[in-house]
């Protein structure tokens, strides 16, 4: 039966996937297969992101989807640690940028393709990034900025990570409105990514095995 | 005898419209007095160039320039976003300033830095702002919410204005609150029973709101008298303000401000019905504010910045459905209303080109952001006038070489027959001067028509 859920929620099927969790629940089914389905159904969302057959909206609404199992789900769950198959991204708007949606989507798509994420949020200092860096011993960072006034935070955030002597340890991806290759390169990042899949095949790459 | 303005056809409005921009009044509406015969000229040659770009009947002398800074004019005075908020003739100052260094054939004006006092004094929560959550140097950023509810659909499609009184203007700005407890206008009505639409005027919340209102009105004055003598002086030294006012997309009204970026995307899924709805209740009211802004300020360009529709945003389908027909249909409103469309296709739009060529030819213009030229220039530029799109990254941080080199890949391609208006991709804050110098003087001189 678990194919079921699996296609309700990569057909972003949001009624009929909770009226099958319901009731998969009331006849006693596994909740951590459960579990399982659903992070199948969220591969295919991504899969298809990255075909371009779904696009943003898809992609939001079925987190939504997920939120909404997982919610019914969580009672019943045992408390285990996630276990996510692939490395940790640290990842953050840089400082005096308040903007969240790229980053959110960013954030997001790394999650479904099985990253780790530590997301510091929005007007994120310098050296917050270098202490999660330390903290967390992420391989990979990623900065994010939709003003021009980000294209010197992620110069000076990435000039910091530099002064901690963590630079040859981290890979840095930068992102948003304005980003191009030029500012990559003012900034000394390591790559820039257009969209949120960007991002996800930046990562795969450096440390997605 | 002159027609009527309502017996004229969209051609004949639009002609009329820039024949009014090429003798401008002053407020009394007496013709303004430039301050030279060379100013009066390089007016008159810019609007011109402006005209002949956007009709595409004519090819300009050359390709017309302009500048749309957010607040690099302030910066680059040396002052900061906050002073420039907050001292309104510091700021007209610095844009004057900005405007005569760089002679450009067209701005909008120095509205963009706004009157900080005003959104102090109702408590603006929809930004933050230099001294309000942001650092003095940078610009305010608009904090997204759900501002109206997803259960609140049927209250805006009912009566747009009473929903707007009544929910979304209190909860944007905190000395609003006494507005929720006004009744609707609609029911003063006759003798009987009138006076209890008047009881909640009465109340020290009510009261205390409009207390509120007329000191942020005054402000609002201050503030725009400031910039009107500015615009006046810029005139009279030969420098058109095109700008005539500003709307939306329905679909950035609802998504932008009022539902938020993931609420119209949960809508669109859960009731797209409603949200369908809503968009076409909203779109005479956004085709009327481009047309009542045009009226009031006597010029037909209606700026409309883009956003939702960008490429990745929706698909294609949802494109379709959900943003073009009203965006479409407050195009076709505000060109048959005699007014110049000025959208900005903020981010990329290739995917989208095909689909929003489908209009009046030379009525409107369109800024261009990242959205490769050429390919706009065959697309959407057989139909109207583009502007770009000169990037962010690169009046920051490239070289005036870089800029150069671009700026002739632009004429050669994007101004190729006319049709196109040489400017920056994104509105931008920061930038090397020496970059928008060689932008502005490569223009003029490998710009010309031969």
């Amino acid at each position: 039966m678990s194919g079921e859920l699996v296609k309700f929620l990569s057909d972003l099927k949001e009624h009929e996937a909770l009226q099958f969790v319901e009731s998969a629940l009331s006849e006693g089914v596994d909740p951590g297969t459960l579990l399982e389905d659903a992070r199948q159904g969220m591969n295919i969302v991504g899969k298809r992101f990255a075909e371009e057959e779904y696009f943003i909206p898809d992609l939001i609404f079925s987190g939504e989807i997920l939120k909404g199992i997982v919610k019914m789900l969580e009672p019943h769950l045992k408390k285990t640690k996630e276990h996510k198959p692939m490395g940790k991204v640290v990842i953050g708007t840089v400082a005096g940028d308040i903007h969240d949606i790229g980053k959110d989507l960013v954030v997001f798509m790394l999650d479904v393709s099985g990253f780790d994420v530590l997301d510091l949020g929005i007007d994120v200092p310098a050296q917050k990034f270098v202490g999660a860096i330390k903290d967390s011993g992420s391989k990979v960072v990623g900065l994010s900025g939709f003003l021009t006034l980000a294209f010197d935070s992620m110069k000076e955030t990435i000039d910091a990570i530099k002064q901690a002597g963590l630079r040859n340890d981290v890979k840095i991806m930068i992102g948003g409105g304005q980003i191009d290759e030029q500012v990559r390169g003012y900034t000394g990042a390591d790559a820039y990514g257009r969209d949120a899949m960007a991002a996800v095949n930046l990562a795969k790459g450096w440390i997605g095995g | 005898m002159e027609k009527k303005w309502e017996a004229m056809s969209p051609d004949e409005k639009q002609e009329a419209q820039f024949q009014k921009l090429l003798t401008p009044k002053d407020p009394q509406g007496n013709d303004v007095k430039f301050q030279s015969p060379g100013a009066e000229a390089a007016y008159k040659a810019s609007v011109t160039r402006i005209k002949d770009a956007v009709q595409l009947k004519r090819i300009p002398d050359r390709v017309p320039l302009t500048l749309l800074p957010s607040m690099f004019p302030f910066l680059n005075a040396g002052m900061t976003v906050q002073e420039a908020m907050y001292d309104y003739d510091k700021c007209a100052a610095a844009f004057r300033k900005f405007i005569l260094e760089f002679k450009p054939d067209m701005h909008i004006g120095a509205a963009q830095a706004g009157p900080g006092k005003f959104y102090e004094i109702l408590d603006y929560k929809l930004y933050k702002w230099p001294g309000h959550g942001v650092a003095p140097q940078h610009s305010y950023q608009c904090l997204e919410d759900e501002y109206m509810k997803a259960e609140e659909y049927d209250l805006l499609i009912t009566d747009p204005s009473f929903y707007f009184t009544n929910f979304y203007l209190p909860r944007v700005f905190g000395a609003l609150g006494g507005f929720t407890m006004l009744p609707p206008l609609t029911g003063i009505l006759e003798i009987y029973g009138v006076a209890f639409n008047f009881i909640p005027y009465a109340l020290p919340p009510v009261q205390n709101t409009f207390k509120a209102l007329f000191e942020a009105g005054a402000e609002a004055l201050k503030w725009a008298t400031a910039m009107g003598m500015l615009n006046g002086e810029l005139t009279s030294l030969g420098f058109p303000n095109i700008l005539g006012g500003f709307t939306k997309a329905p679909f950035d009204t609802i998504g932008d401000t009022l539902r938020g970026t993931k609420g119209i995307i949960m809508d669109m899924y859960r009731q797209p019905a409603k949200l369908l709805k809503a968009l076409e209740a909203i779109t005479p009211i956004m085709i009327n504010m481009g047309l009542g802004a045009a009226q009031h300020t006597g010029n037909p360009l209606i700026f409309m910045p883009l956003h939702k529709g960008a490429d990745g945003f929706l698909s294609d389908e949802q494109f379709k459905k959900f943003y073009w027909p009203t965006f479409k249909a407050v195009l076709i409103g505000l060109i048959e209303g005699g007014c110049t469309p000025f959208p900005a296709l903020e981010g990329h739009w290739g995917s989208r080109l095909k689909v929003i060529q489908d209009i009046p030819r030379g009525k409107t213009m369109w800024m261009v952001d990242q959205t490769d030229m050429v390919e706009a220039k065959e697309t959407l530029g057989s139909n109207a006038c583009l502007i770009g799109n000169v990037s962010s990254s690169m009046l920051k941080l490239g070289t005036p070489e870089d800029v150069k080199n671009y700026v002739k890949k632009l004429i050669d391609t994007a101004g190729k027959g006319g049709g196109f208006i040489m400017g920056n991709g994104a509105f931008f804050d920061e930038a090397k001067p020496e970059n928008i110098r060689a932008m502005v003087d490569f223009t003029k001189e490998y710009g010309v028509y031969k």
